[in-house]
């Protein structure tokens, strides 16, 4: 993040109610001017409304927008230098795929002949220079989301809105377009604002994520930050797989904070700010940052049974039940040194959790 | 296939039910058909083949009557047909896209009401209308009477139609920096236009084919085809009435044709 990059849409405490529903409360976001930005979270989240509202298809409530600096909130869509890229693609059925890119800047007051040959261009962009002539129909899904995507690019958009665009295609697709997403926008310049429930696409393409949850921005920040250092349930849960085991903070001091789960088990991990001893939290361990070593005398340590194991291709989880505590995923990949620490169901095993696995979480 | 036993086609009877139903439905139409092209002046005894009844309607003692009532209802449906259309698509844009309004469901109500409204009660108060008004029946009350009833037929299959299209295409082409009015024009409109011909050719139908409010609107001397066919019919039913009926018989089934063809394309597409 450079501190000179200018910000290109500014969400200043931005309210949407819908009668008694609060769909959006109080969100504030800066998106800065060519970035990758995801706004990640389950359905009902507002993430979608936060989009529409971006586009003008949603009036605020209450709040601003402002794009470049300038007040957008009051223009209707169509005096919004931002397109977008529908969910379902909204192609004009009755127009060929030429007529479709170059709608936008038709409208924008391009003779015919000069916006066709901009919409070509875009379209040779996408790979698609051979269908121009083509009704939409007669498109397959993935050549129809490429279509949607030339026609918003084309009028050269200060902001290019998705509205998970990639989720009525089918997986090997799906991944394809997401890389070539994440390169249209690094080519173009141009800041993508995307709209996902689907964690591992923001994760592989964003530059940054607002996690959003409930009408609220929970986190924000680049993937790594998000997916590490989760700051509170929500997000340690909706992000990838945790474990996520209630605990009793027993010890702390500016570094570290020792925790207590059912059983007794002990697990030191890093403080946090809001802890207290003897206030419940959680902690988030990850199964991919925990091992398994077969127990031994030595005592301590987080002591359990193999339940069973669970062959997924690239990796081995494994769920463990500690003596009388909670039980635990954990995963190893599907390789020498991974297939190693796996044990038959019935092992008696000590769960070891690599440095700084244990996010404590106190919300 | 265990199903095909649950199919409706294997009910008992079921094939004799439907000949009946297409039987009281279309043996008359048949009859009167068949009998347009009997050489016999009588209308009960066949007496050979002969297209003299035809002749007769635009050569016979009665031809220019007819053809007048003939000129009369044509363009009567065509006027009434287009303005009508015009009318209940604005309606049907304003219902379905105008959002929420006051009395918004009242309109919809409203709007297809008379459909339900026994004919001769819109005859009644179309005339008592035209009277407290003071104005002299003639073409232009058949006209503005046949504008009116015409509006829900035409509103029917456009506002089916318009409920199909989704409100993300204008959404997307005001993305696309089109005004509303452009939207309207550049995207929703040719997406409605199959509903539209369909609602156009209802309309033209309905006013063509209409009788009773037509026979208390119009004025002395002024007939379109069916108020001619029954003030013929009332002298005695001879064969000319049969062949006129079955042209108006063959011009409703082409334009129920084209209208079931032109949805057939559209769903091809």
């Amino acid at each position: 993040m450079q501190p000179d990059r200018p910000i290109a849409v500014d969400i200043r405490d931005a309210v949407k109610t819908y009668g008694d529903f609060t769909a959006l409360n109080h969100v504030s976001l800066a998106i800065e001017d060519n970035e990758f930005f995801t706004l990640l979270g389950p359905s009902g989240c507002g993430k979608t409304t936060l989009l529409r509202m971006i586009a003008g298809f949603e009036d605020v409530s209450a709040g601003d927008i402002l794009l470049f600096g300038q007040p957008i909130a009051n223009l209707p869509p169509y005096q919004r230098p931002v397109n977008t890229v529908f969910q379902n693609y909204a192609l004009f059925p009755h127009m060929s795929v030429l007529e479709n890119v170059s709608f936008g800047l038709e409208m924008l007051g391009q003779s015919k002949a000069q916006a066709r040959g901009r919409a070509a261009e875009v379209l040779d962009m996408v790979q698609l220079a051979q269908f121009a002539a083509r009704k939409p129909a007669q498109l397959s899904g993935g050549q129809q989301q490429r279509v949607a995507l030339a026609r918003a690019l084309a009028p050269q958009p200060k902001v290019l809105l998705l509205d998970e665009p990639l989720s009525a295609l089918d997986l090997k697709l799906r991944k394809a377009m997401q890389l070539e997403l994440k390169h249209l926008q690094r080519e173009t310049g141009i800041t993508f604002i995307f709209v996902t429930h689907d964690q591992e696409e923001a994760l592989t393409m964003s530059d940054r994520i607002a996690v959003m949850s409930a009408g609220q921005v929970q986190q924000l920040g680049q993937a790594r930050d998000i997916y590490e250092r989760p700051v509170n349930r929500f997000v340690a849960d909706f992000i990838g797989d945790t474990n996520l085991i209630e605990v009793v903070v027993t010890q702390l001091d500016t570094a570290h904070a020792s925790c207590q789960m059912a059983g007794g088990h002990v697990l030191q991990c890093q403080a946090v700010t809001g802890a207290q001893v003897g206030a419940k939290a959680h902690l988030s361990l990850r199964p991919e940052r925990l091992f398994l070593t077969k127990a031994d005398a030595a005592p301590g340590g987080l002591r359990g049974r193999v339940r069973e194991n669970i062959f997924i291709g690239t990796d081995i989880t494994t769920i463990v039940a500690l003596d009388q505590g909670p039980s635990f995923t954990i995963r190893a990949s599907n390789s020498a040194r991974g297939n190693a620490r796996v044990f038959e169901p019935g092992t008696d095993v000590v769960i070891n959790a690599e440095q700084g696995a244990g996010r404590l979480l106190v919300s | 296939m265990a199903m095909r036993r649950y199919d409706l086609r294997h009910y008992p009877s079921f094939k004799a039910v439907t000949l009946l139903c297409l039987f009281v439905l279309y043996a008359p139409l048949l009859v009167v058909t068949a009998y347009s092209f009997n050489a016999s002046a009588s209308i009960t005894n066949w007496e050979g083949l002969s297209l003299r009844w035809y002749v007769e309607v635009f050569t016979g003692a009665d031809s220019d009557k007819f053809k007048s009532a003939a000129r009369n209802s044509f363009v009567i449906a065509l006027v009434a047909a287009t303005v009508s259309t015009a009318m209940a698509t604005f309606a049907a844009t304003a219902l379905l896209r105008g959002g929420q309004f006051r009395l918004r469901m009242l309109s919809f109500g409203l709007i297809s009401l008379p459909l339900m409204v026994p004919e001769i009660v819109t005859a009644v108060a179309t005339l008592i209308f035209f009277n407290a008004i003071g104005v002299d029946r003639g073409l232009l009350t058949i006209l503005l009477a046949h504008i009116a009833f015409c509006i829900p037929f035409a509103y029917l299959p456009i506002s089916a139609r318009m409920q199909g299209i989704e409100a993300t295409y204008e959404q997307a082409a005001m993305d696309l920096y089109a005004t509303r009015a452009k939207a309207f024009g550049r995207v929703l409109l040719p997406l409605m236009m199959p509903g539209i011909l369909s609602g156009w050719l209802l309309a033209f139908i309905v006013s063509l084919d209409d009788f009773i409010i037509t026979n208390f609107v119009k004025g002395a001397g002024v007939e379109t085809l069916p108020t001619a066919i029954f003030g013929a019919v009332k002298q005695g039913i001879k064969p000319n009435i049969m062949a006129i009926s079955t042209m108006l018989l063959g011009v409703s089934v082409v334009m129920v044709t084209l209208s079931w063809l032109i949805s057939q394309r559209d769903t091809n597409k």
